[in-house]
């Protein structure tokens, strides 16, 4: 569901989520997490693994369908998206420029800004498959980057980086919001940082005991799932 | 010139080739062999069909190429069977109903063993037109679905934020296959199909730079494989599918012998 808000409306969220639940199996993955993301806005998104955190955040962009609860995204909205991994087959040849295309066409020197924004412009162009964890995120975060996105949305950036690699990602981040004006939703398990550096952030916590009868029931909102909540902290 | 049964082979092959260059680097890169081969082994039960149903053959073999995508679509979905089970299961339970079937016909002489390894030396020209035409047009989708089917092959949540639809171009893909596979069965036949596909693209894979330039270096092979097993087919009185199929894997043993550099970092 998308409404119509003027994207001119500095206040107006880029993406609202509301009693949001997502359904698999039969047993809730994420269930009543409110989100929302403003422009200009830096949210980060905590859990523990298995929390729900990627559910969460697909769900909110429209990439899974939803078993509960409302979405609405400001009307064309780009989106940037970093994701966690990025696991290319071998047998596939891409080279940093060729992935900065994948989605779409763009001059060279449009590339080269956008490497450079990430402090890759001297990297030149070999194979993806052959750059270091850190350089891959930062190639990752150009390419979001290229599509001049609205909302810039990062899966756990900092796995598989060192904590000077994590820091300078972090600088990346917050640069690119203030010369874009882009939210940012962030997903994270450093609360620490969360609580530092955010406008806003939210905890998923994963509930443990499962009761089978109430999560196969089809009745959204029924509240008979006691456990199912996941709990959430706003700050 | 057409009239030489040759030359209808050598110009079937390279239409041929000109397809399964592209179409076969995603069946690498999105490790679609054994997907390939499904489509290629229910192809017997849509020989059975077409002469029941009195259609031609091509129609037929994509008629029941194209159920059988649609089939392993909605069963990924809603079954909770691993995916190459599934596979084993519509390939084999394909052939064996096709070939069941098949039986049921007595009164219709077909040559079993044409379908199963190819018969290029009897194309038609009928059989021209509909490869170059039908490999025409399984080009001009593949240019149209390039950017998503690659963006989707790299990362499935990248193509669906930038709203390329991954999903209907993985759906495309798979009819592109049982349209490919359909008209292929005459010129390498059901069995070696997917060795067409999958020898170039893995051929060419080392000396790529892009995905693009490798689908071009993966044409460059199979229009070399095609003429290679062809010559070799007509010099030592070889059957013409598998002498092709041969030619290919030599190219691929060759450019094998020679080590290349390292690429950066060697990771």
């Amino acid at each position: 569901m998308t409404t119509d808000v003027p994207q001119s409306t500095r206040s107006a969220p880029l993406v609202r989520a509301r009693d949001l639940g997502v359904r698999r199996a039969g047993r809730w993955i994420v269930r009543h997490v409110d989100l929302k993301v403003s422009r200009g806005e830096l949210v980060f998104l905590i859990g523990a693994n298995g929390a729900g955190k990627s559910t969460c955040v697909k769900a909110a962009l429209g990439l899974i369908d939803i078993d509960e609860g409302t979405v609405e995204r400001a009307p064309a909205l780009e989106i940037g998206y970093v994701p966690q991994r990025l696991a290319v087959s071998p047998t596939l040849p891409l080279s940093v420029r060729r992935l900065m295309k994948l989605t779409g066409r763009f001059p060279a020197r449009e590339v080269d800004a956008a490497l450079a924004a990430v402090g890759l412009e001297r990297l030149g162009d070999p194979p993806v498959t052959t750059l270091s964890g850190g350089e891959l995120q930062r190639l990752l975060l150009a390419r979001a980057l290229i599509h001049r996105p609205d909302l810039l949305v990062l899966d756990e950036p900092g796995q598989g980086v060192d904590v000077a690699g994590s820091e300078v990602l972090h600088e990346l981040v917050e640069g690119i919001r203030r010369d874009l004006g882009c939210g940012v939703l962030l997903i994270s398990h450093d609360l620490e940082l969360a609580m530092k550096a955010g406008d806003d952030f939210l905890v998923l916590v994963p509930h443990e005991h499962d009761d089978p009868t109430s999560a196969g029931g089809a009745q959204p909102g029924a509240g008979s799932s006691g456990g199912h909540d996941a709990g959430l902290f706003h700050h | 010139m057409l009239d030489d049964f040759l030359t209808r082979a050598l110009l079937a092959g390279i239409g041929l080739a000109l397809v399964t260059g592209p179409a076969g680097c995603f069946v690498v890169w999105r490790r679609l062999a054994y997907f390939g081969e499904t489509i290629a082994h229910s192809a017997l039960l849509g020989v059975a069909f077409a002469i029941l149903l009195e259609v031609h053959l091509v129609i037929g073999i994509f008629a029941s190429a194209s159920a059988i995508v649609l089939v392993m679509f909605f069963l990924e979905r809603r079954d909770t069977l691993p995916v190459d089970t599934l596979l084993g299961l519509l390939a084999h339970g394909g052939l064996a109903l096709g070939l069941v079937v098949l039986a049921f016909i007595p009164s219709v002489r077909f040559n079993l063993h044409g379908l199963l390894f190819g018969d290029i030396l009897a194309v038609s020209r009928m059989d021209l037109a509909i490869v170059w035409g039908g490999g025409g047009v399984a080009l001009g989708v593949l240019w149209w679905a390039w950017r998503p089917l690659l963006a989707a092959t790299v990362n499935v949540d990248l193509a669906r934020v930038a709203g390329l639809r991954p999903e209907r171009a993985r759906l495309v893909f798979g009819l592109l296959m049982a349209a490919i596979i359909a008209v292929a069965i005459k010129i390498v036949g059901v069995l070696l199909i997917v060795a067409l596909l999958v020898i170039p693209a893995a051929t060419v894979r080392r000396f790529s730079s892009s995905p693009e330039r490798m689908a071009a270096g993966a044409v460059v092979a199979g229009v070399v494989s095609v003429a290679g097993g062809l010559f070799a087919s007509a010099e030592f009185d070889t059957p013409s599918g598998p002498s092709i199929v041969v030619a290919a894997l030599a190219l691929f043993v060759v450019t094998r012998i020679r080590r290349p550099r390292p690429a950066r970092g060697g990771r």
